[in-house]
């Protein structure tokens, strides 16, 4: 079963992001991982790119299915999680310890659109 | 068949010096690279694999036995429509004034040919409720890709005349700008809407056709959500060029408001082009055309019985609407003497008297410039026409009804082991969330995996996205009542072997050639050729 974590914002696209400061650590929540199945690729941007809440910034494939990669908020990439180059399987292992992009946030009211566990829970029950 | 030792690969067969024929032994070996220059001669050896004939016959005759397609048993892939390819279709289409034809034979010697060509372009126009079709994309997305350059042509001529217009009121001269410019200098109209639960193929080609996707959002039952699409409208219709649509869609659900939504759409100055995959559920019934579709493409080889194998050869001829034949691609076949029907003028035409051509080849320059080589894959359209006629305009009819009854009778009598997400009747396909009772852990990718051991092809699996158990069966209108309901009794058996003995099944496949393949490996580390040396 999927497990859910406390204290990070998520999206209706299943991502979520954890705020530290100014920065923000954006990856897949365990439900998305479980319905992806395996996972084979992670496709990330590079670090200087520019990204946009509800726009795509990559995409991760599995075994099942590619699936677009929507950034939760918008902002700046300044690091990506190269570990995922040669082991995308670390999505599977643990979603939420292995995020896939960290982004220095511009608008920081965005996270506001965003759910907390509760109703992330809620929106995967439905 | 001694799977052990043919069923390796050809390089593992080899053995150095091995033939499969022996020539004289003063025979000279250097005679067929004598005269090639230098730079085209090989500097090492090509390290072929060295056989006897006997060996290679019983390597590839075992491979052929471990193929599985429709002539060996029931293939009920959802999305593909795997219908029967009838004999009659491959012998037509390997007759001799058929296939000995070269693509650039003179008109007058092929009437034949090209009597063929036009009829099967006027009967599909006829079933799709369209003007006129071009038969040259050689498979689906070559189709979809075409149709939307069509369609961009469209926009690209009608902002020309937009601004020719303008520049007339300002006492100017008309502007002399070529409707066919690859950019969209003359069109505001780039996005292209498709419902997110379309076939991946529609939005990759809106993407290399240079256009926008703008996803619209389907409702709980995979329908298209009107409103979302009304709210998409609103804000960007003037820049809307087309909307991509499949009906039924991927789910196998008509779409009860298309009506409504090809007129909110040309209302808001787009196009609608129809994805033909899922034809095969309203052939006979009704027609792309009368839903109000101005450009589609059809599957020959899942509506009109044409073979899938080996990668092709396909077609996927591509309809318009009357008003549109201006931008289909060339060269055409075009009927020059409407008096078709005459016994006398089809006499003289195959008597190939120039004087009384009837088809002609043509290659307008005004028209935009052709999308493949010569007229697209004819032996597949010789299958497809042998297939309408075969059927005839009575028995044409049948096809969509008949598909869609064995599709709910498939779903009627599976679902109380294999979960049916959305309720209603389906049309030609039928899509399960998985097993019921999800408490055994079996998923649907084990139950694929267990119908092979019953020697049944694998319905599709994980597809539509919109579930995450996706098992999509399509049964097409060829299988007998037998047939379905042996597949449905082992669909049974699994579900109870699931409860049973879940091991088994998730451990399947067991009866064949190769077990359970890791797909993960598969497609991390994919080994595409043969890499091993051969012996020196």
């Amino acid at each position: 079963m999927a497990t859910f974590e406390s204290g990070l914002y998520y999206s209706e696209s299943h991502e979520y992001i954890r705020v530290e400061g100014e920065f923000g650590f954006i990856g897949i929540s365990d439900y998305a991982q479980h319905a992806l199945g395996n996972v084979v690729y992670v496709d990330m941007p590079e670090v200087d790119d520019e990204v946009t809440a509800g726009e795509e910034f990559g995409a991760v494939e599995s075994v099942k299915a590619a699936s677009d990669l929507i950034s939760p908020v918008s902002g700046t990439v300044v690091e990506v999680n190269e570990a995922l180059e040669d082991e995308p399987e670390l999505l599977n292992k643990d979603a939420f310890a292995n995020w896939i992009i960290k982004v220095q946030l511009s608008d920081p009211t965005e996270l506001d659109n965003l759910m907390d566990v509760e109703a992330y829970k809620a929106h995967c029950e439905a | 068949m001694n799977r052990t030792l043919y069923g390796n690969l050809i390089f593992e067969l080899s053995k150095k010096g091995r033939r499969g024929y022996s020539l004289p032994q003063d025979y000279d070996r250097t005679h067929s690279t004598a005269e090639l220059p230098e730079a085209l001669r090989r500097s090492e050896a090509a390290r072929l694999p060295e056989c006897d004939e006997l060996t290679v016959v019983r390597h590839y005759t075992n491979l052929s036995h471990n193929n599985f397609g429709v002539n060996d048993g029931f293939y009920p892939l959802g999305s593909c429509t795997m219908k029967y390819n009838p004999i009659i279709n491959e012998e037509i289409a390997a007759m001799k004034a058929f296939a000995g034809l070269h693509p650039l034979q003179p008109a007058e010697t092929c009437q034949g040919a090209l009597e063929v060509y036009y009829n099967l372009q006027q009967s599909l126009a006829e079933l799709a409720g369209l003007s006129e079709f071009t038969l040259n994309p050689c498979a689906g997305a070559h189709g979809e890709l075409t149709g939307l350059m069509v369609i961009r042509a469209y926009h690209e001529a009608m902002g020309n005349k937009k601004i020719r217009n303008e520049e007339m009121k300002k006492d100017e001269a008309p502007a002399s700008s070529n409707s066919l410019n690859s950019t969209f200098s003359n069109s505001q109209r780039t996005k292209v809407l498709i419902p997110d639960s379309a076939h991946g193929t529609n939005p990759a080609s809106a993407a290399v056709c240079g256009l926008e996707v703008v996803e619209v959002k389907s409702l709980q039952d995979g329908t298209v959500d009107v409103d979302h699409l009304r709210q998409l409208l609103d804000e960007m219709g003037d820049q809307v060029a087309a909307m991509m649509m499949t009906n039924p869609n991927t789910l196998g659900i008509f779409e009860p408001r298309v009506l409504e939504i090809t007129d909110m759409v040309h209302k808001a100055g787009g196009l609608m082009y129809y994805d033909g995959a899922n034809l095969n559920a309203l052939l006979g019934e009704c027609r792309p055309g009368d839903m109000g579709f101005d450009v589609m493409h059809i599957n020959l080889h899942k509506t009109f019985s044409t073979p899938h194998g080996g990668g092709g050869p396909g077609s996927g001829p591509v309809g318009v609407r009357k008003g549109l034949e201006q931008f289909l691609p060339t060269p055409r076949v075009v009927m020059e003497n409407e008096k078709i029907g005459n016994e006398e003028n089809k006499k003289d035409a195959a008597s190939a008297s120039s004087n009384s051509l009837i088809f002609t080849i043509s290659h307008s320059q005004s028209a935009p410039l052709s999308v493949g080589s010569f007229f697209g894959n004819f032996g597949v359209m010789l299958k497809a026409y042998a297939y309408i006629l075969s059927l005839g305009h009575e028995n044409v009819k049948h096809v969509g009804p008949l598909a869609t009854l064995n599709a709910n009778y498939i779903k009627e009598r599976l679902r109380d082991d294999y979960l049916l997400p959305i309720e209603g009747l389906c049309k030609h396909e039928v899509v399960f969330d998985g097993l019921v009772d999800k408490s055994t852990g079996v998923t649907t990718m084990d139950v694929a995996k267990r119908l092979l051991d019953y020697g049944y092809h694998a319905p599709t699996i994980y597809f539509p996205l919109l579930f995450h158990e996706s098992l999509m069966i399509e049964p097409t209108e060829n299988e007998s009542k037998e047939t379905i309901d042996a597949f449905i009794d082992v669909m049974h058996t699994i579900a109870a072997e699931a409860k049973s003995d879940p091991e088994l099944v998730k451990t399947a496949p067991h009866n064949t050639p190769i077990g359970r393949v890791d797909d993960v490996l598969a497609a991390k580390h994919p080994i595409t050729t043969y890499w091993k040396s051969l012996e020196a």
